[in-house]
């Protein structure tokens, strides 16, 4: 970084261009705002419209919020609209929902960052025949999407008795590149092999060390990589419309298809962006909590610069 | 060092820690066999074979066919339109996403701007990679629909008259492009800004003195610099790119309106494997999306492996210089 010999070059240069500069730098922040407004208006607004009527919806924008945010929810009792609300529509189930979708997600996220960091230490302690072989494999197949073994996973599940399950949903969580790589990542960085030496010295068996040892150490890279984990399965929606169509098991991003599925004029909007608010939320409360460590997780993901 | 010397009398008494990794990478192995490699080798096999069921009797019947049905699937033609579609709307969004994320980098990164805020706009940026795809895209149908407020307002310059967004082709996937682009450039900008506050500052500076403008610093040193992550960004969005289908298939509520413009790779998997059950033409379609990413697969395989030398060749000397002692 500039050291204090050319922090006074700078402020030199800086005197010299100054009103050049002040311009530049308001055009940048013009441009951010801009593009960050951009990010969060449409979130914004939908949360907004979640707490507004039909009629308001569809008849203006407004960013201020309406009051029929329990009406949405819960339905109008008191009027003579048949609007039952979306905890009381019998043909959504949008309570199960979110359990559905918090089971899988949840689930998911410790399967795959339990045994994904469990592999990647694996590889970063022990130098096994084959190891090289491994890693390598592991990077020729993180880029390839799940897609293409779809229907394959399909046809094998169905031949299981499987769909309208969690377990094709949860179990391949436990193999995930992408976490490995990570974790992998993370722990050249900061995992000396002196720690898991010094375990064994003091009598402490493998597993014993990574679970009662590593584990703790680290958790902050485990705590990243289960929040990255958890939305993405939180917001898939490729694998449970193969595999899930049952009501009582439809996952969110289900439920957002079956309303898209409904005809347009029929829709109560007040109820539609509840169903849609109810479906980001989760994710945006993890993530206006542990924004920090997401963003600094999202570098540490791919390679170094 | 002490724990290079207690390591080295163990290994002479034969305790040998190493193939306690098997036990570790197990888990991962077994499960990726299940349920990735065995699904991958079945659709291989199911795009070789004609496999229908007859719905009267719940009978499968298979038959091997060949090449057939890719002859078949490549003298129809519609995936290759349907590639077409997929690709235009990822060029539609990634032009626009590259040049900001570059922009916004260069900028946040910049010595001479020095600018404030640098975790707000990072934080409110990268939001909508992390919101549900299909709410988004669902949500962005509410609002351009003929009925929505978008056309309320369009309606007041055109005498009541709405504009079809999901009507016309360009419109329908300018729509998704949109939605990829405010998805993924904050994604973009906080990794090409990693890659350019790797670059030396005092390469920058000294370009600097030398008289060189902000722009000639940005294309001729920068750019160059940065150059493997921009290869790595710009792969793993196309291959992301590939497998485009909540927003499209939410958006047209999985019609691909209007006229298929908007059907994409995987949004015809999707018909093929859960609503026509075509096995074989879906095998095929699997087959060559798998083509497609092993190759750029390997491009980013060879480019990690060759920004990985020369923490390779570190290790290396460590182990040496561990060994001498």
């Amino acid at each position: 970084m500039a050291t204090s010999k050319t922090k006074a070059r700078m402020n030199a240069y800086d005197e010299d261009k100054s009103i050049g500069l002040t311009i530049h730098r308001i055009v940048c922040y013009v441009v951010l705002s801009i593009f960050a407004f951009l990010a969060i208006f449409f979130f914004y607004l939908l949360l907004i419209n979640a707490t507004r009527s039909h009629n308001e919806i569809q008849t203006s924008l407004s960013l201020l919020p309406g009051n029929n945010l329990l009406i949405n929810l819960l339905g109008d009792k008191s009027g003579n609209s048949k609007f039952v609300g979306v905890l009381n529509d019998p043909n959504l189930m949008i309570l199960q929902g979110l359990l559905n979708s918090l089971i899988v997600s949840g689930l998911s996220a410790l399967l795959s960052v339990y045994f994904s960091g469990m592999t990647a230490y694996g590889v970063h302690v022990y130098n096994f025949p084959g190891k090289q072989a491994f890693f390598n494999t592991i990077l020729l197949i993180m880029t390839i999407p799940t897609q293409v073994s779809a229907l394959g996973f399909y046809n094998l599940m169905n031949d299981w008795k499987l769909t309208n399950n969690f377990i094709p949903l949860v179990i391949p969580a436990v193999a995930a590149p992408t976490v490995f790589f990570f974790m992998k990542q993370y722990m050249e960085s900061s995992l000396p092999i002196d720690i898991v030496e010094a375990a064994r010295i003091d009598g402490s068996n493998e597993f014993r060390t990574f679970n009662e040892i590593i584990l703790p150490i680290l958790k902050p890279a485990f705590a990243v990589q289960a929040i990255f984990s958890f939305t993405a399965s939180w917001n898939n929606y490729f694998m449970p419309a193969l595999i899930l169509d049952k009501p009582e098991m439809k996952t969110m991003p289900l439920w957002i298809a079956f309303v898209r599925g409904r005809e347009l004029a029929t829709l109560n909007f007040g109820e539609v962006y509840m169903v849609l608010a109810l479906a980001i939320i989760p994710v945006m409360i993890v993530y206006f909590c542990f924004s920090k460590f997401i963003v600094a997780g999202v570098t540490l993901g791919s390679v170094k610069g | 060092m002490a724990n290079a010397s207690v390591a080295a009398p163990k290994k002479h008494k034969g305790i040998s820690y190493e193939k306690w990794g098997y036990f570790f990478i197990a888990p991962f192995i077994i499960v990726y066999l299940i349920f990735n490699l065995v699904p991958l080798l079945q659709t291989f096999y199911f795009s070789f074979f004609e496999k229908y069921t007859n719905t009267a009797t719940w009978e499968t019947i298979e038959r091997f066919v060949g090449f057939d049905q890719y002859v078949n699937l490549f003298t129809e033609g519609r995936i290759f339109s349907y590639l077409g579609n997929t690709m235009i709307m990822w060029v539609m969004g990634f032009i626009p996403q590259i040049v900001i994320s570059l922009l916004f980098a260069y900028w946040f990164t910049s010595v001479r701007l020095r600018l404030k805020g640098l975790g707000f706009f990072k934080t409110v940026m990268y939001m909508p990679n992390l919101i549900m795809a299909a709410a988004f895209s669902m949500m962005f149908m509410l609002l351009f629909s003929n009925i929505g407020p978008i056309n309320e307002i369009i309606k007041n310059f055109t005498n009541g008259e709405a504009f079809a967004f999901m009507g016309h082709t360009w419109s329908a996937r300018g729509l998704v492009a949109l939605m990829n682009f405010l998805m993924w450039f904050g994604n973009t900008t906080i990794l090409l800004m990693a890659a350019m506050m790797g670059v030396d500052a005092s390469i920058v500076e000294a370009a600097e003195i030398d008289g060189c403008t902000s722009s000639q610093i940005f294309w001729k040193i920068v750019l160059p610099i940065i150059r493997p992550i921009l290869i790595y960004v710009l792969i793993t969005s196309l291959v992301g790119g590939l497998q485009m289908f909540d927003v499209p298939s939410i958006l047209t509520n999985g019609k691909g309106n209007p006229n298929d413009s908007t059907t994409t790779l995987i949004m015809y998997l999707n018909t093929l494997i859960s609503r026509s059950k075509n096995y074989g033409q879906g095998g095929c379609v699997s087959v060559v999306i798998f083509i497609i990413c092993a190759v750029l697969s390997m491009i980013v395989y060879y480019f990690f492996t060759d920004a990985g030398v020369e923490k390779r060749e570190k290790r290396k000397s460590f182990k040496i210089a561990k060994g001498g002692k």
